[in-house]
């Protein structure tokens, strides 16, 4: 069967300006993405992998939207995609309750008017499918743990049920036992109702836990793409093997 | 072997709520020269606060301390502050997690790493500290450590600044290094580098080593030894091989099942 | 309630006390108690001139003494605390609302806006306050209501670098990126996302700020711009008083008294408050 694209990306390039150091200098653009080609399907978990400054948040901030500055193509077939953070410490307003981080989304949805009681039914709905009790709303993020601000983060992403979420490098933050806990939640979120996840990670290890296709890139570049297991077991290129001996996986 | 530091009954309890709360409890330690002891837990076990009260760095007001911390002849945790200064930085040195907050931005490199120097070796001229800080530098692979000495952090990656951190803690060849979370902010493959770096550096200087994870195999590959903790306490310690193979207690079977398991 | 209470109480973990917050309260309960009771009643008419009865000390009949024209200066302090007050709570309302408004906007959208009042601010600060208020009170003219905008508006750029520092801190958080990611708007985000998180800092500077403003006013009306005769405010009063510095010193002191209580309270007040969670 032929799986419907959700995203497709064809020759994107993203630059940066670099700010002037002194008022004589000209600003630097600083070439961040270089023809970034990539299909996720629907209903996958797609890995993305390199390491810091090599684009890949860079490529999520796009695809969501949050960087509106780019050239190519970028085509989703949902509108609406979410994202969730590395930080779980800094993607939560500490001044606000649980409760409240958790409705906020649907009292700014532009598409649908919810009214109270369908917000507070949608809040109890996700609270649970996160893996958190009611008893949560309402506390404040600091008096959560780790783990249980990242379920907190990864809900309100959620709430207005979008097909297409890009979690950025979100267990990287959080103590390996947690880890564990976080990429199961994701595979269950991802089984039982059905959204695309672009999943994207440093680390080799994590990513095939999860993930049904890997992309790894290198200096805004897709250098190899390809079904899970048989990029692991035979990478193509050097980068990939580099990546794969520093997790430990290959000798 | 010979030990060098013997901690005994450690027990740390802090007091900033209303009811006292205690991190660390009867926490013992024997560690030879020139051993790596891995101390794995999660957040919270109390692993970073033993390594704190070793390198004397526990200076909070409201906290008590008990038990024996012997490093040299001086308990460390009843010492007084002087002897305390003199060990610090030159006998026993700490590395954190986040080698961005942890230099200083305003200040050179080899400033930096010659600090310690500047501190516990006021006979070392000039000329002879600078020379020490570059072979320093090179030795925990810093590429063209001469320009890195004039460098400033901002200007270094994540995994160089780490470098610095080890270099900066190693120039005055102590006995113990205390290596708290050395590579969790770092990326896999630096983290590999950083790994490589403390075993080599253990090998050629024979620094004891105590290594914090929170990850198990990264444990696996540093350590003979670990100590396994858990809310304050010792849940289990032995040969790191050994553990793997058959851990005894179900806090240490649960550590050992997150690690992500490769089965290609 | 109970956790209101528990903050005067000694911590029992470490058996200290928030001594400044206590103190703060008492101070500041004093001159509020009078300047309320003085709402409802006064021992004698604030401008009630008595010739017989000029410059007198303490006693029970005139508790703080007399003045030059024989005013009951209980009275007239009870009256020009209220104005005194009442022209610092304007002013820091001018000044906090003002200032957070500009230096919010200014701090998360950037940008040219952003250049340009930042610099009209810088030059604003690079004037003291109370030469500042000066050249508004020779703009807007003599008289309380003048002082008070005079003052506000004087107040708004410390208020202003204050709370856009805070927004430039907290604009590239991660939470402010989710809010926006969710569609929120930016006004939502400025004054229900990010604000509440700067009321920590602005509670704190408006508490300073209150002490600033009851000091400025007093400095004003003692160089007879403020309060106009016969109506009291401590600064002209204290400005009567130096006068007689000399021949009746219980004067100036029960004036000077007053302010210092009242500065004092604000300042303990603002030092508790922020050492609440430390204790």
């Amino acid at each position: 069967m032929e799986q419907e694209r959700v995203i497709q990306i064809r020759n994107l390039n993203v630059y940066y300006k670099n700010h002037k150091k002194t008022p004589f200098s000209k600003d630097r653009m600083n070439h961040v993405l270089k023809g970034v080609d990539l299909d996720v399907y629907e209903g996958e978990i797609l890995g993305l992998a390199g390491e810091s400054g090599c684009g890949k948040s860079t490529l999520a901030k796009t695809i969501v939207g949050m960087n509106k500055i780019y050239d190519g193509v970028l085509e989703q077939k949902y509108s609406d995609p979410q994202m969730v953070f590395q930080d779980p410490y800094s993607s939560l307003n500490p001044s606000k309750k649980i409760g409240w981080l958790l409705e906020e989304p649907l009292k700014s949805d532009k598409k649908y008017k919810w009214t109270k009681e369908e917000r507070e039914k949608r809040v109890k709905e996700i609270i649970k499918a996160v893996g958190l009790t009611e008893n949560m709303l309402d506390r404040y993020p600091s008096q959560l743990s780790g783990g249980q601000r990242q379920r907190i983060s990864i809900g309100v992403a959620l709430m207005r049920n979008p097909k297409v979420l890009v979690a950025d490098e979100p267990v990287s933050a959080l103590d390996v036992t947690i880890q564990a806990q976080i990429l199961e939640l994701l595979q269950q979120l991802h089984r039982n109702m059905g959204i695309t996840i672009l999943f994207i990670s440093h680390d080799l290890r994590v990513i095939y836990q999860i993930c049904d296709h890997v992309a790894v890139m290198k200096d805004g570049i897709i250098q190899e793409y390809g079904e899970t297991k048989s990029v692991y077991k035979n990478p193509s290129s050097e980068y990939t093997k580099e990546l794969l001996r520093a997790a430990g996986i290959r000798k | 072997m010979e030990v060098i530091l013997d901690v005994t009954d450690l027990h740390i309890e802090f007091h900033d709520h209303d009811k006292p709360e205690t991190v660390v409890e009867d926490f013992d330690l024997m560690l030879e020269k020139g051993e790596i002891v891995g101390i794995v837990g999660e957040s919270g076990s109390g692993k970073s606060m033993s390594a704190l009260a070793i390198a004397g760095l526990l200076k909070r007001h409201a906290l008590t301390k008990n038990g024996r911390i012997m490093f040299d002849g001086h308990d460390l945790l009843t010492c007084d502050r002087k002897i305390l200064r003199s060990y610090q930085g030159d006998e026993i040195s700490i590395i954190f997690q986040e080698p961005m907050t942890s230099l200083n931005p305003v200040k050179k490199i080899g400033w930096q790493v010659e600090e310690s120097l500047r501190i516990h070796h006021k006979e070392i001229d000039k000329v002879t500290r600078k020379k020490k800080a570059i072979e320093m530098m090179d030795a925990v692979g810093l590429r063209e450590p001469e320009k890195v000495y004039d460098m400033y952090p901002h200007e270094l990656s994540g995994g160089m600044r780490q470098r610095v951190m080890i270099a900066a803690a190693m120039i005055a060849e102590p006995r113990i290094l205390i290596a708290d979370e050395p590579t969790t902010a770092l990326d896999v493959t630096i983290q590999a580098q950083i790994v490589e770096l403390l075993r080599k550096l253990n090998k050629e200087k024979g620094t004891a080593i105590i290594f914090i994870s929170h990850d198990l195999s990264l444990i696996r590959q540093l350590c003979q030894r670990v100590i396994v903790m858990q809310s304050g306490n010792i849940v289990e310690t032995g040969n790191v091989e050994e553990i793997f193979r058959s851990p005894k207690m179900s806090y240490t079977r649960k550590l050992i099942a997150a690690i992500p398991q490769i089965d290609l | 309630m109970k956790r209101f209470l528990s903050l005067f109480r000694k911590n029992k973990a470490t058996g200290k006390r928030n001594s400044y917050l206590i103190l703060g309260c008492i101070f500041t309960g004093v001159i509020l108690l009078m300047v309320f009771i003085g709402l409802f009643y006064m021992p004698y008419s604030p401008t009630k001139m008595d010739a017989s009865s000029k410059l007198q000390g303490f006693s029970f009949k005139h508790w703080m003494g007399t003045d030059h024209m024989g005013r009951d200066v209980l009275s007239r302090v009870m009256y020009g605390s209220r104005v005194t007050l009442a022209i610092a709570a304007s002013t820091i309302v001018i000044g906090a609302g003002l200032g957070t408004i500009i230096g919010a906007l200014t701090g998360y959208f950037g940008g040219i806006f952003d250049e340009v009042s930042m610099r009209v601010i810088d030059a604003m600060l690079a004037f003291p306050s109370i030469l500042l208020s000066l050249v508004f009170v020779s703009l807007f003219g003599t008289g309380t209501y003048q002082v008070a905008v005079a003052l506000g508006i004087s107040f708004v750029p410390s208020f202003a670098r204050i709370v856009r520092g805070e927004f430039l801190r907290s604009k590239n958080m991660d939470y402010v990126e989710v809010a926006r990611l969710q569609g929120v708007s930016d006004m939502r985000i400025i004054f229900v996302h990010i604000l509440p998180n700067t009321v920590g800092v602005l509670m704190s500077s408006i508490m300073i700020g209150f002490n600033n403003a009851v000091l400025a006013e007093a400095g004003l009306s003692f160089l007879g711009i403020g309060a106009q005769p016969p109506y009291a405010s401590l600064g002209n009063m204290l400005s009567d008083a130096q006068s007689y510095l000399f021949n009746r010193p219980s004067y100036v002191i029960s004036i000077g008294v007053v302010i210092v209580i009242m500065v004092l309270g604000f300042s303990f007040l603002s030092e508790g408050i922020k050492r609440i969670s430390n204790y």
